[in-house]
């Protein structure tokens, strides 16, 4: 595939790694925002061929990982409205809720369908006009666009029987919070190069100057990895502390102004809870009042879930890196892709879950020995 | 999730700034995609795509720049990646 095969090549691969092992003085600690970004790194071995000059640490840019148990409950909860089918990203049907996932849901008769964009779920609210078709919308900056299109198209085509349940977050609040924790040992960050292909990268001046941390746009290949780590061993090294792309192809620095109008159209800023943090101050999104009539929460009267989330399971301190995955001690054992007792070893994007699929020695002490502690 | 796939815009179908709609090939693979947010795109542009929403044109000058850059690289005896590329 073009813009993709060239930057998987093991040559340049090589030569990349190289030149950040003759770079490095010192062992220094980098972190991978973007879940997509962490996959890549442990797909292609790129921790371990660098561990010895780069610890990574992966960050909280699973959107899925951080849906909070209530909103999933709520999820359940609407679609088990007889009027209701409630759409989402196949990622989430089988993150656990509080009690229950949506693909659990799904299996006692609730009408719940994985869909590829918001705008197929507008399709469908077209094609069955008498079923409330509700979006379950997650997802960072890249993902936004669609469903504020969604909302705009639906407002169009006077497509009353469509709604949003509303999990959208915003990634630059997720990393001052991470840079703003006391036991915060980040010393670079790489940022996420589709989220800045929409937001572009001016707004991350402010935590780069404020905390003096290098912040380096990347992509998701290999050798778009690897140019974003040299470029961040590179200013630390030199004592440099900017915000710079490597990813100038898919990533500019005003990014996408069209995308972003249609966001600021639909959208607003608000507090919102991140499933293993905690409320994030102006870490979500809400629909705007003029678009509230495809509000989901605000069409159906709900009742308040009560929720108790699994405390086997560790995400938060997974997310935030302050653990990795096989630290914590139900990590391929209790918690499993099969039987998962939080997001992150569910999400094509969650840590837990690359662990458990690429680390061969994890995947290896795992298997071999259930009770050994890694 | 936040993985966008890069592919050929063939055609345009509809140029309504809201509704804007195209064929985009991914691999020999065409899908109508939204076009809204890259209304200045041609037929023949890479754009980058996520969920369906183009969400970027793919900057074909910029990709050869950073391949330029790794052949000088790794051409080099002492490699100095990306140094113009900041």
């Amino acid at each position: 595939m073009k813009y993709v095969d060239e930057y998987r090549n093991q040559k340049d691969a090589e030569q990349l790694l190289r030149a950040i092992h003759r770079r490095a003085t010192r062992r220094w600690t980098i972190m991978e925002v973007c879940g997509g970004q962490t996959h890549g790194l442990l797909r292609y071995g790129i921790d371990e061929a660098l561990a010895d000059v780069v610890e990574l640490i992966h960050g909280p840019g699973c959107p899925v990982c951080v849906t909070p148990a209530e909103q999933i409950d709520r999820a359940i909860e609407l679609a088990e409205r007889p009027d209701v089918l409630l759409t989402t990203f196949g990622d989430m049907l089988r993150v656990p809720g509080s009690r229950r996932s949506l693909a659990t849901a799904r299996s006692t008769g609730a009408r719940v369908r994985a869909v590829y964009s918001p705008l197929d779920a507008l399709m469908l609210a077209e094609r069955e006009p008498d079923l409330q078709i509700i979006f379950f919308a997650v997802g960072f900056e890249t993902t936004t666009p669609a469903t504020a299109l969604a909302v705009q198209q639906a407002a169009r085509r006077g497509l009353h029987n469509f709604s949003l349940l509303t999990a959208h977050v915003r990634v630059l609040p997720a990393m001052e919070a991470i840079l703003r924790s006391p036991d915060n040992r980040v010393q670079a960050f790489l940022a996420a190069g589709h989220v800045c292909t929409v937001t572009g990268q001016e707004a991350y001046e402010v935590p780069c100057r404020r905390h003096q941390v290098p912040i380096v746009v990347t992509g998701f290949e290999p050798i778009d990895l690897l140019r974003g780590i040299l470029a961040c061993v590179d200013q630390l090294e030199s004592g440099r502390c900017e915000v710079e792309s490597r990813y100038r192809r898919c990533a500019h620095r005003e990014g996408n102004p069209q995308a972003r109008r249609i966001i600021e159209e639909v959208f607003e800023p608000c507090d919102q809870p991140w499933r293993g943090f905690g409320m994030m101050p102006q870490g979500g999104l809400r629909l705007r009042e003029m678009w509230r009539e495809f509000d989901a929460t605000s069409r159906f009267t709900e009742t308040a879930s009560i929720c108790e989330v699994d405390d086997r399971c560790r995400s938060g301190d997974v997310l935030s890196g302050r653990i990795r995955p096989m630290q914590c001690p139900a990590f391929g054992k209790e918690c499993t892709p099969d039987s998962p007792l939080g997001a992150p070893m569910v999400s094509g994007e969650g840590a837990c879950a690359a662990y458990f699929q690429f680390h061969p020695t994890i995947q290896n002490a795992a298997v071999d020995s259930p009770g050994r502690k890694t | 999730m936040c993985l966008a796939v890069p592919g050929r815009l063939v055609q345009w179908l509809d140029r309504d700034p809201l509704m804007a709609r195209g064929w985009v090939e991914f691999e020999g693979v065409r899908r109508e995609c939204h076009l809204a947010c890259v209304p200045e795109a041609s037929v023949g542009d890479f754009v980058l795509v996520h969920a369906g929403v183009a969400l970027g044109i793919v900057d074909a000058q910029q990709a050869e720049q950073t391949l330029r850059e790794l052949r000088a690289a790794g051409e080099a005896t002492s490699p100095q990646f990306g140094e113009d590329d900041a």
